[in-house]
């Protein structure tokens, strides 16, 4: 079982549906007992840095996420759950998690786009990766293939971790991590096939790092 | 570099579609969950869902077919009609659908846009606009007229000034939708299209008209648009949405395949 982090943050309900379609089971959940027994932690988020950072800090999910990764167990952030991994957010100028060094920041209004006209914010539609490191989250997934993007935040982590940049104005990080801990801009749920098994190639992570132990 | 956006409406009437939708080789489909999986396996990016159920009675059954779509198709999808505050509008975002759109009600109390961008963030209010061309005046400028109840009735409001003040108050994207070219199959109004395209930093998405994919390419061209709605050109099995995203790639549209 997966298990959804419930923070009041949004797209959890739509993450759920995208693996009850896959038959991939899960668990949407704020409570430790649960996510301790789960395979691996999928940290979703829509909305605002700032108020995530609250909820998580007001209800311990903070340091829940932290203990996760120094045990070495499995975890997918999406969106704003990518974004709040990094050490800050120019989003209500927050600190976040510092799970991961880098920052978060805003589109700049005055990027270009192909065309040299002006970028509309947020960046809103399918888009396209150029991977820069291989890892299992791309498994049996075309190069070309794209994904749905909604953000007006994009992050900026150490460059080590970067797996996979998207073009929009400029050229941002939209998959980052390292074996096990992981997290993408964009929102793979609603990302057609291309996303699902993006899904799917993390819920097989984990069941392998299961039967590892 | 971001794609173009190709868009299937489908208007559903008391849970059904109200004109069926025929993919290749089969017969009509009146079902709108199951026309949503074909559409979404065909390869659209997005759909649109209106429903034109007339008595309020029956907003529940519409509600389950949002919630039968979310739980079919792993793309956005949006959901319009009917919708005339912050209620509705939770209603529909909570059965699964990740945008909300408003038209008529917007015009008659502007509030419900802000209201909606506050409650659920601009990413997930549309605002949807039937325009009508006019002889440019001191009320409409621009010669594009806001029209409400399916165009019955004038506001006197100008498309670009409403345009922008939408946004203004939060709206993330306008799907344009033209009165005159509504229906005719001879391409979107491009002129209307571009004019509140280059009005508004939001994505546009043009809406009525197509005939062709030589119309889409126009509109996501010339008309500057982000996306092109689609209705009776794919409704009917004349084209199917691979087959559209095919030539506009051959011609230079950057579209997902």
């Amino acid at each position: 079982m997966l298990a959804i982090l419930d923070y009041e943050a949004g797209n959890q309900t739509s993450v759920r549906r995208a693996l009850d379609f896959m038959g991939i089971p899960s668990r949407v959940t704020a409570d430790p007992q649960v996510i301790a027994r789960a395979l691996g932690l999928i940290f979703p988020g829509v909305g605002a840095a700032g108020q995530a950072m609250r909820h998580l800090r007001l209800t311990g999910l903070d340091r829940l996420i932290a203990d996760w990764v120094r045990q070495g167990r499995p975890l997918l952030g999406i969106c704003v759950g990518c974004q709040i991994l990094l050490e800050h957010s120019e989003e209500n100028d927050t600190e976040t998690l510092g799970i991961i060094p880098g920052r978060t920041r805003r589109f700049s209004p005055d990027l270009l786009d192909e065309d040299e006209r002006k970028i509309s914010i947020p960046h809103m539609g399918w888009n396209s990766l150029r991977r820069l490191r291989p890892s299992p989250l791309f498994a049996g997934i075309a190069p070309e293939a794209e994904f749905y993007f909604v953000h007006s935040y994009y992050v900026e982590p150490a460059p080590e971790y970067i797996l996979a940049t998207t073009l929009y104005g400029l050229e941002f990080c939209s998959v980052l991590g390292r074996d096990g801990l992981w997290a993408a801009q964009f929102h793979m749920e609603k990302s057609g096939p291309a996303g699902l098994a993006m899904l799917r190639n993390f819920y097989d992570y984990c069941l392998g790092a299961a039967d590892a132990e | 570099m971001l794609s173009k956006r190709i868009i299937p409406c489908l208007d559903v009437r008391d849970g059904r579609l109200t004109k069926g939708v025929k993919f290749a080789g089969n017969a009509d489909i009146g079902d709108p969950v199951e026309a949503a999986r074909r559409y979404y396996a065909e390869g659209a990016d997005e759909i649109v869902f209106y429903d034109i159920t007339a008595s309020h009675e029956k907003r529940g059954i519409f509600l389950e077919v949002v919630e039968k779509v979310a739980s079919s198709i792993a793309i956005p999808f949006s959901v319009g009609g009917g919708v005339s505050g912050v209620r509705e509008m939770r209603a529909v975002l909570n059965a699964g659908a990740e945008k909300v759109s408003v038209n008529s009600a917007a015009v008659r109390d502007p509030r419900i846009i802000a209201e909606g961008a506050l409650a659920f963030g601009s990413q997930a209010v549309v605002l949807g606009m039937d325009v009508q061309a006019v002889p440019p005046d001191d009320s409409v400028p621009s010669g594009y007229e806001i029209v409400i109840e399916g165009g019955r009735r004038r506001t006197g409001l100008d498309a670009l000034a409403w345009a922008r003040e939408a946004v203004a108050l939060g709206a993330g994207e306008i799907c344009v939708n033209s009165i005159d070219a509504d229906g005719t199959k001879e391409g979107y109004e491009l002129t209307l299209t571009r004019l509140v395209a280059e009005a508004v930093p939001v994505p546009v998405i043009a809406s009525g008209g197509a005939g062709s994919p030589r119309h889409m390419l126009e509109a996501l061209t010339r008309g500057r648009a982000s996306a092109a709605l689609i209705a009776s050109i794919v409704h009917y099995g004349e084209y199917s949405i691979p087959q559209l995203k095919a030539w506009l790639r051959e011609h230079g549209c950057k579209v997902r395949l």
